[in-house]
């Protein structure tokens, strides 16, 4: 096919999710500006089209084999910022790193942030991502956005907009890049005096303890996370270390941080090898990891002053850390199940040590809130994220075991992070798809939006 | 799509009525692949082939394919893949053994016994390489044999075209690499299946379920070479070496 007419750079490219696994060939197409998006997504392409940000959901998502894939990144500026209101427009390549870099020294903080700041707007709007942050995910907080779908329309949408603009926002948020391109957005950001944070960290010593300190006391934090060690069984199941924080007051502040009260200045410390024996993650070494980590946590801290990046991006000092897993890569299981379904949080907890899955990270936080996102997926409860080796015999049944009680539990598995979700369940995950479908036709008539996560959960009505 | 625990979807067999490639899609289909499709002269017998995979919960068709038809490949596989969408696996088993007593004094039966082994699986290996990497991702699961690693007296037709298309298939596999489709060689040792029930089963003879347990394992690993059992080998490696007035004596 002829890509001749593309403005902007365009290459083969093999592409592959965080995990590394399952990578496939697509054209990327770097366009020269956010016009060119628009004029050209219009275009006849054979496999479709998807666009893709820095590349940190864990599956397939932002690939596209044998079609087009957008590299959103070349279009990056941040394009208005007004200090009084606390809003800022960008285009959506722009990485919420970036968005910090400039916002935290003058006093602003972006209101959602996951747990690594290597993510597009773009991208973060496509996966309605949350974090520690309980009130709300991604697109709560974003008050416009400009859709351009593949019809060569252009225009804004945004959960204070009506009729289709409405409709199109909410099939946006969260609609893993399937509805169009987004080109850019206006941010409603969260003020802080400081660029510390406050953190209280307590180790819980088994799974009952955590979360019911998490529901009697978090209230006062707006940031909380409990960390949990899989590999503690029996008694400890559930072992974990809480941690809890707010932006720090100036008045908070000793001389020596209040110096360098808005200093946000991320530095790498190291980045991994390229190369990582596939057997290094192993039952041992992770459980002397889990034990050094737990053991390492005060029993109980209050109120220590922590840098933005050592509380909420600690693994992005390690660049390119997906990279010790080795070649097979590895998988993050990621699920939301309601409050009242706690069990189910146990189950998975048990299943994973029985069968012996090594993961450092298994992490559980709460959502106090859902929104009209038709795929998107906090809804209030319980979601726990833990990352496993690939390579695990009897791994690929588990899951689908706790995908069933997930379902039953009327929770569902985060699509960002997802892998391996077999198709006949998303219809009972995501019980508004329908309405999503209709919706994503409206705007791509012609089917031009594909991804692989779309060829292997078939989203799309008559998806191939 | 094969996902992340090396679950896949479709998967197309040249040479349908194999006992390897039947054991290994069973296996497959175990793990919810759906779509699957049997190619092969014998339309009717591979149609039939096919019932215990519908059975296990397939749709599995049957489609005519004949690899000493050289020809008609290029067309049979874009036929397939409009009729059919990707294909997550393709894998080659088709072959064949002739008659090497006769056919090493017939010029023309030598002949098809090379092209069903070698020059057929290299028209139809073109045809579907240029497939999956349109697609760009899949993979070309191909039986190669142990016979080609060393070729012997007893069956030297045989094992040289098995030989060269084992390098094919090897050297395809590296051009191939960076497009997302993958080649694995599969170097079976002695299988006791339909091609071989007239012959006197050599060392370390295994059933092709043992066959394709290999091969599944191999496919969720991403392997490009696999030998089957992985003993052959070292077997295949210690006889490879041997100077020729020890290896003739040999009673293989």
């Amino acid at each position: 096919m002829d890509n001749s007419g593309l403005p902007g750079s365009v290459t083969q490219e093999l592409l592959s999710g965080w995990a590394r696994t399952s990578p496939s060939s697509a054209t990327v197409w770097a366009p020269d500006s956010s016009d060119s998006i628009r004029k050209h997504l219009g275009d006849d392409y054979p496999r479709g089209i998807v666009a893709r940000g820095l590349g940190r959901s864990y599956g397939d998502a932002a690939q596209n084999a044998g079609g087009h894939v957008i590299d959103s990144t070349a279009n990056s500026e941040i394009l208005n910022l007004d200090v009084d209101r606390g809003v800022v427009t960008c285009e959506a390549g722009v990485s919420l790193a970036t968005l910090m870099q400039v916002l935290v020294p003058m006093g602003w903080f972006p209101t959602v942030i996951p747990g690594t700041r290597f993510v597009t707007v773009g991208g973060a709007i496509a996966s309605d991502i949350h974090g520690k942050f309980r009130h709300g995910s991604f697109c709560d907080y974003v008050e416009q956005a400009t859709l351009t779908c593949p019809t060569g329309e252009s225009f804004a949408i945004g959960p204070n907009e009506t009729g289709r603009s409405l409709d199109a926002y909410w099939a946006t948020a969260g609609g893993m890049g399937l509805t169009g391109v987004v080109t850019e957005a206006t941010l409603r950001l969260h003020e802080i005096e400081s660029a510390w944070m406050l953190v209280d960290t307590e180790r819980c010593n088994d799974l009952d303890e955590c979360m019911a300190r998490m529901l009697d006391s978090d209230d006062v934090f707006r940031y909380s996370v409990a960390w949990i060690d899989t590999m503690a069984t029996g008694a400890s199941l559930g072992r974990s270390i809480l941690e809890r924080g707010n932006h720090a007051p100036r008045a908070s502040l000793d001389t020596k941080h209040a110096k360098l009260a808005n200093d946000y200045s991320p530095r790498f410390s190291i980045e991994a090898p390229s190369w990582f024996p596939n057997k290094l993650i192993n039952k041992l070494s992770v459980k002397a990891f889990n034990e050094l980590w737990f053991r390492k946590a005060p029993k109980s801290s209050k109120e220590h002053i922590a840098s933005i990046v050592s509380f909420f991006h600690p693994l992005d000092a390690v660049l390119g850390w997906n990279r010790i897993y080795g070649s097979r890569g590895f998988l993050q299981y990621q699920f939301v199940v309601p409050y009242g379904a706690e069990s189910v949080v146990r189950t998975a907890l048990e299943r994973l040590a029985a069968l012996g899955a090594p993961s450092f990270l298994a992490v559980l936080k709460r959502f106090e809130t859902s929104n009209p996102g038709l795929l998107s997926f906090p809804m209030p409860g319980w979601t726990l994220a833990v990352d496993v080796p690939c390579g695990i015999s009897g791994l690929a049944e588990l899951l689908d075991g706790l995908d069933d009680l997930v379902i039953e539990a009327g929770g569902r598995v985060y699509l960002a992070k997802d892998s391996r979700l077999d198709r006949s369940r998303i219809e009972a995950m995501y019980p508004r798809i329908n309405e999503w479908r209709a919706i994503q036709e409206s705007l791509d008539p012609h089917g031009t939006m594909q991804s692989d996560l779309d060829r292997r959960l078939g989203l799309k009505e008559n998806s191939h | 799509m094969k996902n992340a625990l090396g679950r896949i979807e479709s998967v197309l067999v040249l040479g349908g009525g194999s006992d390897i490639a039947l054991a290994t899609v069973g296996g497959l289909v175990a793990n919810r692949a759906r779509t699957v499709v049997l190619a092969g002269r014998n339309l009717a017998a591979i149609d039939a082939a096919g019932n215990e995979l519908r059975s296990a919960g397939a749709v599995v068709t049957a489609v005519e394919f004949d690899a000493l038809n050289l020809e008609s490949h290029t067309n049979f596989v874009n036929d397939t893949w409009k009729r059919f969408g990707d294909f997550d696996i393709v894998i080659l088993a088709f072959g064949s053994l002739g008659e090497q007593s006769l056919d090493e004094r017939d010029p023309l039966a030598a002949a098809e016994v090379i092209t069903a082994n070698f020059t057929g699986a290299a028209t139809v290996g073109i045809a579907v390489a240029e497939r999956l990497r349109q697609q760009g991702h899949g993979s070309l699961v191909v039986l190669s044999s142990v016979a080609g690693e060393r070729v012997r007296r007893a069956n030297f037709i045989y094992g040289s075209a098995k030989a060269g298309m084992d390098g094919f298939f090897l050297g395809l596999g590296e051009a191939l690499r960076g497009t997302g489709a993958h080649v694995m060689v599969v170097r079976p040792g002695f299988v006791h299946t339909k091609m071989t029930a007239n012959l006197k089963a050599a060392p370390l003879a295994v059933t092709p379920d043992k066959i394709a347990a290999d091969i599944l394992r191999a496919i969720s690993h991403g392997s490009e070479l696999v030998w089957s059992p992985p003993a052959m080998r070292v077997l295949m490696s210690v006889l490879r070496h041997l100077p020729r007035v020890v290896f003739r004596r040999l009673p293989i």
